[in-house]
């Protein structure tokens, strides 16, 4: 199979990558970002619910991570666990109250208690505020691998982001993946199909929160610490476009799109440059003329230079999708 | 890296041997200067603080050592993990020396730790908190302008032996202010005064009109402000309104610049008490350099701005008398040298890496006082260094032996 | 006299009093917001950038014209609302055929680029705004002091709210833009030019924002991210009340204005995110929000 294929070179490209001379902590925010990414892509592309308060699930959990590890001592992978389980819970809450409205109202609605999330992390003491939680102990995993040798810290990471991805990979792929897309493409029809949609939608805002909290858990342990940017409302809006860049729909794309925000961040802030415009102008950019996103774009080509309808990416879809007008 | 290492072998080899040879490795000093070049702080601090280090070379000489000084800067866009990414890339691959200016405490306190890691040089300016110089105190770390501590104790006890003896403070809900309004109601408390109540607001927050009502109830004397940035603008501009600084209650600043009177401008901001570092016309020295910065960059420097020409200055000093540009000579140095400038006067350096000198406790002028732009403070009163900063063993800093 | 929770019955007008101002604020943005979405249905999230300029566009006015408040007042707003309307016909025009969702991301990537071009040429720390002289001064009630300036903001954004409403429940082009709403198509039928109505629409809603920024310019600092804490709050509030009816809207924001006003006196630290809450309550309670149709 050519996925197969193309997954395999991908995870060859993943483990040869720092030794490119590519800079290890660079790969390994990508990689969070990444699957952060990719566990938002879950709501967005294939339930058709976005969330504009991701950055609730990813910061907190970092902060619960950085806590868990300095001062009670957790295990590197206990910390993951912890914040993973964090963000699980809260999503259930937060996808419990969102999935009663559909569309823009969802977005506002995510956005809105994702900013109480903030308030709450500005403000509890744990957090130490603007400070954030600093120098985190990344410890021993397992007890005996040191993750403080940048390597055994990178293949932890990409082992983290492979698991999380084939999750989601999984997740889209299964009949509860299908019925997704059904609820995506005509919620009506699938109520009257006998589907309880609620609880589908519920089940992939968890699933996504708690991924989105793993990337976040991850991060604070590779950056050793945790800090307000990560919970901040911005931190929602650049997952979006991390997501809109790379191609939502498409199960790789977000990934695609992570690493290009993250570079641009990273590579252009030496030389400058307007970060906050150019993300805008983006933005503008990919929503007036290619939605389908980078990968979107290339699947889209290489569909059409063969014919095959099987490949055939996300349409953007129409209004009346959402609306059931 | 191994010849690297085996170079500053050496050079130690040779300082203890009392010889007085240059080792600069890579043959190049570089100084990085990572500050908010386009958010919220990129007034106080952001390029210009790149101008002042860039003055700080040329006023040096360009060279030190033999060795050509290099000022590269990168926009940290106040976040945490980007400080902390471009620190290491700049500490181990570019040949970044020193990392300096550094505003906003979550990226402070990030580059700290990677600096520590690496027995590498950083210089805070920008950023205010007291944890720099107490828990996360390091061997190679250094903060140079003012603190969160210098700032309220100046205020708090200046205010109160100026008659401000009842205050209510409007503190910002977060880790910052309550730092901020605890030391302050400490001092003030310590020198006679009393607190009579205080309300904590969110953070951010745009109307203050309702906790300057609850604070115009209290009678107290003097509301402090124990916020920061748009807050602090914002809670003036509205006591103004409100008419609470005409009724004779008087504002007191904790933490304030002079970029932010300028936004105010005077009549909102007149009379208002605050603390600074630096004051651009305070001497002949200090105008100097102003008339200077204010010619590249159009404004009139900060006490960041001035503290990052400071720091870096005697950075450059420090490596050409270790004779080395490693870092824990060169902090040792540090530690050891006066401060002697327009911007610290009379400066040192202690163990846990807090650098004390004069602050200033000034008042707003009023709008028929300032004869010409940027005019805006009096000074009221100089505060000695030592009683200025926290004591050196109320710091919780591992360095400092008890 | 008795006293409530430790806070005397005068000093609890004077809060309800400042509570309404700031409702006076969300009302008039969400006011804008929900008059959008009528017609375009567009959650347009550049609406606080918008706010911001026009409290910016008053303050160039002032500085490199010397036009006064009064003059701002209403060529700030025309301003923005010309640019709204040029927004509208370059970039949100095309995707009407598509889920709204697109809509609030281009606009939420809109309200980047303009936050970032004036952080970028004016810088963060803000710009100051006297109020003007005619405004200056207050009253003293009794109970507490109000300035003139204030009360000019609640019977203006009163006057205007009002305003609006009149125009869309009581007037020929009012009745044409509710039955567009309901019926593009059907309206087209009937001879009127739909899609000049939609740019004038979103022209307005924008304008009305802009107006709001002029309006806050003399008491909040005038600084390029005014608008961007503000805009999340009137989503919230758009929640609640539900952005079925204009007057819903209205009066959902000087309530939750009232409400604010309240908690920022029993407690203040709650101040930012009781509005928060009370939506997840509304959205438990009634999902549609207060005036909304199901």
């Amino acid at each position: 199979m050519n996925g197969r294929i193309i997954a395999a070179a991908a995870l060859a490209i993943g483990i040869l990558a720092p030794f490119t001379g590519i800079y290890t902590v660079f790969l390994m925010k990508a990689l969070c970002f990444a699957l952060f990414a990719c566990a938002f892509n879950l709501l967005l592309g294939f339930a058709g619910l976005l969330s504009f308060g991701h950055a609730a699930f990813f910061g907190l959990a970092a902060y619960v991570t950085a806590h868990g590890v300095k001062e009670w001592g957790l295990t590197p992978e206990l910390g993951i666990l912890a914040g993973t389980a964090v963000a699980a819970v809260l999503g259930l809450g937060f996808g419990g109250l969102a999935i009663r409205r559909q569309g823009i109202y969802f977005a506002m609605i995510t956005l809105a208690l994702s900013q109480m999330v903030y308030f709450f992390c500005l403000q509890a003491p744990f957090t130490h505020g603007e400070d954030g939680i600093q120098a985190v102990p990344r410890g021993y995993l397992f007890g005996f691998i040191d993750l403080m040798q940048p390597m055994n810290m990178y293949y932890t990471v990409l082992a983290i982001f492979v698991f999380g991805f084939a999750v989601i990979h999984r997740a889209v792929h299964s009949p509860f993946g299908q019925v997704l897309k059904a609820i995506r493409d005509n919620e009506q029809r699938a109520i009257s199909l006998g589907y309880r949609t609620e609880r589908y939608k519920l089940a992939a805002f968890v699933l996504s929160a708690a991924l989105a909290g793993m990337a976040g858990s991850t991060k604070a342990l590779v950056f050793q610490l945790a800090s307000l940017t990560d919970a901040h409302w911005h931190a929602s809006g650049e997952v979006v476009l991390m997501t809109l860049l790379g191609g939502m729909g498409t199960i790789a794309g977000p990934a695609v799109g992570a690493f290009l925000v993250v570079a641009i961040q990273n590579y252009l802030a030496e030389s400058g440059a307007w970060v906050t415009i150019i993300q805008g102008v983006i933005f503008i950019i990919v929503v007036l003329s290619f939605r389908r996103g980078i990968l979107g774009e290339v699947v889209g080509f290489v569909a059409k230079r063969k014919a095959t309808p099987a490949a055939k990416p996300l349409e953007p879809r129409p209004a009346s999708a959402i609306t059931g007008e | 890296m191994n010849f690297k290492q085996a170079l500053l072998g050496a050079a130690c080899a040779m300082m203890m041997a009392g010889a007085a040879q240059a080792q600069i490795s890579d043959n190049k000093v570089k100084i990085g200067v990572l500050t908010d070049l386009s958010g919220t702080y990129s007034d106080l601090s952001g390029q210009g603080s790149v101008v002042a280090a860039e003055m700080a070379v040329a006023d040096f000489g360009g060279k030190v050592k033999g060795a050509a000084v290099e000022v590269v800067s990168a926009d940290h866009q106040n976040k945490a993990d980007i400080s902390s990414a471009i620190a290491r890339k700049w500490y181990d691959s570019e040949g970044v020396d020193v990392i300096t200016d550094l505003v906003t405490s979550a990226v402070a306190l990030a580059v700290r730790e990677v600096a520590r890691e690496r027995k590498k040089i950083d210089i805070v300016s920008g950023a205010a908190s007291t944890a720099l110089t107490g828990k996360a105190c390091s061997e190679t770390g250094f903060h140079w302008a003012y603190d969160t501590y210098a700032m309220a104790v100046g205020t708090g006890k200046a205010v109160v032996k100026q008659g401000g003896d009842s205050w209510f403070f409007l503190t910002a809900d977060y880790a910052f202010g309550h730092a901020l309004e605890g030391d302050t109601a400490a001092v003030v408390k310590e020198n006679g005064g009393k607190v009579v109540g205080q309300v904590r607001h969110p953070f951010p927050n745009a109307d203050f009109s309702s906790f300057l009502l609850q604070a115009q109830a209290s009678k107290a004397k003097i509301i402090g402000l124990a916020n920061a940035g748009q807050d602090t603008i914002n809670a003036i501009k509205q006591a103004k309104e409100f008419g609470i600084t005409d009724s004779g209650q008087s504002l007191a600043s904790l933490l304030i610049f002079i970029t932010d009177i300028h936004s105010l401008g005077l009549d909102t901001a007149k009379d208002l008490l605050m603390t600074t570092g630096f004051y651009w016309d305070a001497d002949d020295e200090s105008r100097a350099f102003a008339k200077r910065f204010k010619e590249k960059t159009g404004k009139m420097p900060t006490m960041i701005h001035a503290g990052v020409y400071s720091s870096v200055m005697q950075y450059l000093k420090a490596i050409d008398a270790a004779g080395t540009d490693e870092g824990v000579a060169v902090s040792a140095k540090l530690r050891e040298m006066p401060v002697k400038d327009f911007f610290a006067k009379d400066g040192k350096v202690r163990a846990d890496g807090r650098m004390v000198h004069d602050m200033y406790l000034a008042q707003v002028k009023k709008p028929a006082e300032s004869k010409q732009p940027w005019d805006y403070l009096k000074v009221v009163r100089t505060i000695p260094g030592d009683e200025a900063y926290r004591p050196l063993e109320k710091g919780d800093c591992p360095l400092v032996k008890k | 006299m008795f006293e409530l929770i430790g806070i005397p019955p005068q000093a609890l007008f004077g809060q309800l009093l400042l509570g309404l101002i700031n409702g006076a604020f969300y009302a008039l943005l969400s006011l804008g917001l929900a008059l959008i979405f009528g017609l375009l249905n567009i959650i347009n999230f550049s609406h606080g950038a918008q706010y911001m300029m026009g409290a910016f566009v008053a303050w160039l006015l002032l500085r490199y014209a010397e036009l006064p408040y009064w003059g701002a007042l209403i060529l700030a707003p025309l301003v923005v609302g010309a640019l709204g309307v040029v927004i509208e016909r370059l970039m949100l025009r095309r995707l009407y055929e598509l889920d709204h969702l697109y809509g609030l991301l281009l606009t939420f990537g809109l309200a980047l680029v303009i936050e970032g071009g004036f952080r970028h040429i004016y810088g963060i720390s803000g710009q100051p705004y006297a109020i003007p002289p005619s405004l200056q001064g207050g009253t003293n009630l009794g109970f507490m002091f109000l300035p003139t300036y204030r009360a000019w903001v609640v019977v203006a954004s009163l006057a205007l709210c009002l305003g609006t409403w009149a125009v869309i429940e009581k007037t020929r082009l009012g009745a044409y833009l509710r039955a567009a709403t309901e019926n593009p198509t059907l309206v087209r039928a009937f001879g009127i030019n739909v899609p000049v109505m939609i740019t004038l629409t979103y022209g307005g809603g924008v304008a009305l924002a802009g107006l709001a920024g002029v309006m806050a310019a003399p008491i909040y600092s005038v600084n390029p991210v005014m608008g961007s804490n503000l805009i999340i709050i009137v989503f919230a509030v758009v929640v609640i009340g539900g952005m079925g009816s204009i007057l819903g809207s209205v009066i959902t924001g000087y309530g939750l204005g009232l409400v604010e006003g309240l908690t920022k006196v029993f407690w203040p630290e709650a101040s930012s995110t009781v509005i928060f809450v009370i939506m997840a309550v509304v959205l438990l309670i009634k999902p549609a929000g207060l005036f909304g149709r199901a």
